[in-house]
């Protein structure tokens, strides 16, 4: 069974077509990369496969669950760590993880445990009696992605988890990104190319709502016939302004 | 379970910020500090304990509306309520999670409100425990009102319409530090369409043990409590759909 499997996904706003009939099928395990310029319609395919909002036309599929027709069974198998930091800020580390904990309905030793385990993955120890809102934008970003992981997800969607970070903050959040690899299916949406190239098993590239191109990096530098992938990605974004 | 786990959250968002007890606590007890020692000085029927003190036990409440349209507008401004919406929590959760802590806290600050207006002298009876009881409806009634304002507003709007703009509608419209017919009858009569100076008025009744004109203020309270409430929980879905 496909992690997830979009057919013809969709999204018009009044004017706009945000997601123009997005086709994908990704396996378990995976780990996919998004990529496209600002408005590609990156983050609204995330939107819609999360059930954030609603496509207009086509459908998708969580494992055996659609979107639309099963939204609670999608959200129970699921996690998020949206683009913007989405942290509580008055409460502690460990409140932010328990917070999540409680809202998945984890028993009391099971949120222990799990507390435990995503502190010493992502190295938060340092940090867990301080307040979210103190935190670096590192240590807030995987803090986010922490508390996406801790309902223990299927899938994990990522947007733009490195925005905003300096280099040493942002590599260090890859490296924890690399560590998940092979244990969830990750979907990520990123600006940075050497990253994406290095830590996905396949990527997309979005342009104006449209899957232009799919493939792992070494497929589509060899398409395009490409010395490096960012060239890569350029001449297919380039390609179909023309 | 999963609402109590979010309810647990909101409540210590806001009772962790410092300027939420101060305004919550702090600015009614001043208040009844200050206006009591005028009232030692130069007496004033309004300001007497028995008056000032439901008076300002109903004013602080109008803060709780602040405290709960500014953390869910924050919520929503900072995409912390994006995050929640893709888990199993149901809209009734997000709605009793928000709504739910803030019934203790606004009973808590009245509490506190007539423990100091003991103090200044209001005579401990019974019936305090009663219009402790009694503010329930109009604290009800603000805590909608900032579900309803924090659905739509962001942060900054919030801060305007709700800490100052229904301040001063709590303050010019509930009879609390004026005699509103001393402005006359058309100010009376619009005071009296609001809920304001409805909720006062109740609490004013039990303190002063005369509890036949309860019903004449609790209905038109209730009847805002509901449309508020209503209001507020409609809005919210509509938001939350709109994501």
């Amino acid at each position: 069974m496909k992690a997830i499997k979009t057919v013809d996904l969709t999204k018009e706003y009044k004017n706009t077509v945000a997601v123009d009939k997005f086709n994908i099928e990704i396996e378990e395990g995976e780990l996919f990369s998004l990529l496209g310029v600002n408005g590609a319609g990156k983050t609204t395919v995330i939107k819609m496969l999360s059930c954030l909002i609603k496509p207009t036309k086509g459908k998708a599929f969580i494992k055996e669950y659609s979107i639309l027709e099963d939204e609670n069974e999608v959200k129970k198998i699921i996690g998020v760590s949206p683009q913007e930091t989405a942290v509580a800020p008055n409460l502690s580390v460990k409140e932010n993880l328990e917070l999540i904990c409680g809202i998945s309905g984890f028993s009391r030793e099971k949120s222990g445990e799990k507390i435990k385990e995503l502190t010493k993955q992502f190295g938060l120890d340092e940090v867990i009696g301080k307040k979210a809102g103190k935190l670096s934008g590192g240590w807030q970003r995987r803090l986010s992605i922490a508390m996406a992981l801790i309902s223990e997800p299927s899938v994990l969607f990522l947007d733009e988890p490195t925005l905003g970070l300096d280099v040493i903050a942002r590599s260090e959040l890859w490296e924890t990104v690399r560590s998940l690899k092979g244990k969830v299916t990750i979907v990520l949406t990123t600006h940075y190319m050497e990253e994406a190239e290095a830590l996905s098993d396949r990527v997309g590239i979005m342009k104006n709502g449209k899957l232009l191109a799919l493939g792992t990096p070494e497929e589509l530098i060899e398409k395009t016939s490409s010395a490096k992938f960012e060239d890569a990605f350029i001449k297919i974004i380039k390609e179909e302004e023309k | 379970m999963k609402m109590l786990a979010f309810s647990k959250r909101c409540a210590k968002e806001i009772l962790r910020d410092p300027l939420n007890i101060l305004f919550g606590i702090g600015f009614p007890v001043v208040l009844l500090l200050l206006l009591s020692a005028m009232q030692a000085n130069i007496p004033v029927e309004l300001f007497a304990i028995e008056s000032l003190a439901p008076g300002t036990a109903v004013f602080g409440l109008s803060f709780i509306t602040l405290f709960s349209a500014t953390l869910i507008a924050r919520d929503r401004e900072t995409s912390f309520l994006q995050r929640l919406y893709t888990t199993p929590l149901k809209s009734s959760d997000f709605i009793l999670g928000y709504m739910l802590p803030l019934i203790p806290m606004a009973v808590f600050q009245t509490v506190v409100c007539y423990v100091v207006a003991a103090a200044l002298g209001l005579k401990i009876s019974a019936d305090i425990f009663l219009a402790i009881v009694m503010t329930i409806p109009a604290a009800v009634f603000y805590i909608a009102l900032g579900l309803l304002c924090g659905s739509v507003f962001n942060v900054k709007q919030v801060g305007g319409i709700c800490g100052a703009l229904l301040t001063n509608l709590s303050a010019w419209l509930s009879g609390i530090w004026f005699d509103i017919e001393l402005l006359g009858e058309t100010f009376v009569k619009i005071a009296n369409i609001f809920p304001f100076i409805h909720a006062v008025e109740i609490e004013r009744t039990v303190i002063n043990g005369n509890f036949s004109a309860i019903t004449e203020h609790l209905l038109p309270l209730i009847f805002y409590v509901v449309i508020t409430a209503t209001g507020a929980v409609a809005l919210f879905l509509q938001k939350m759909k709109k994501q």
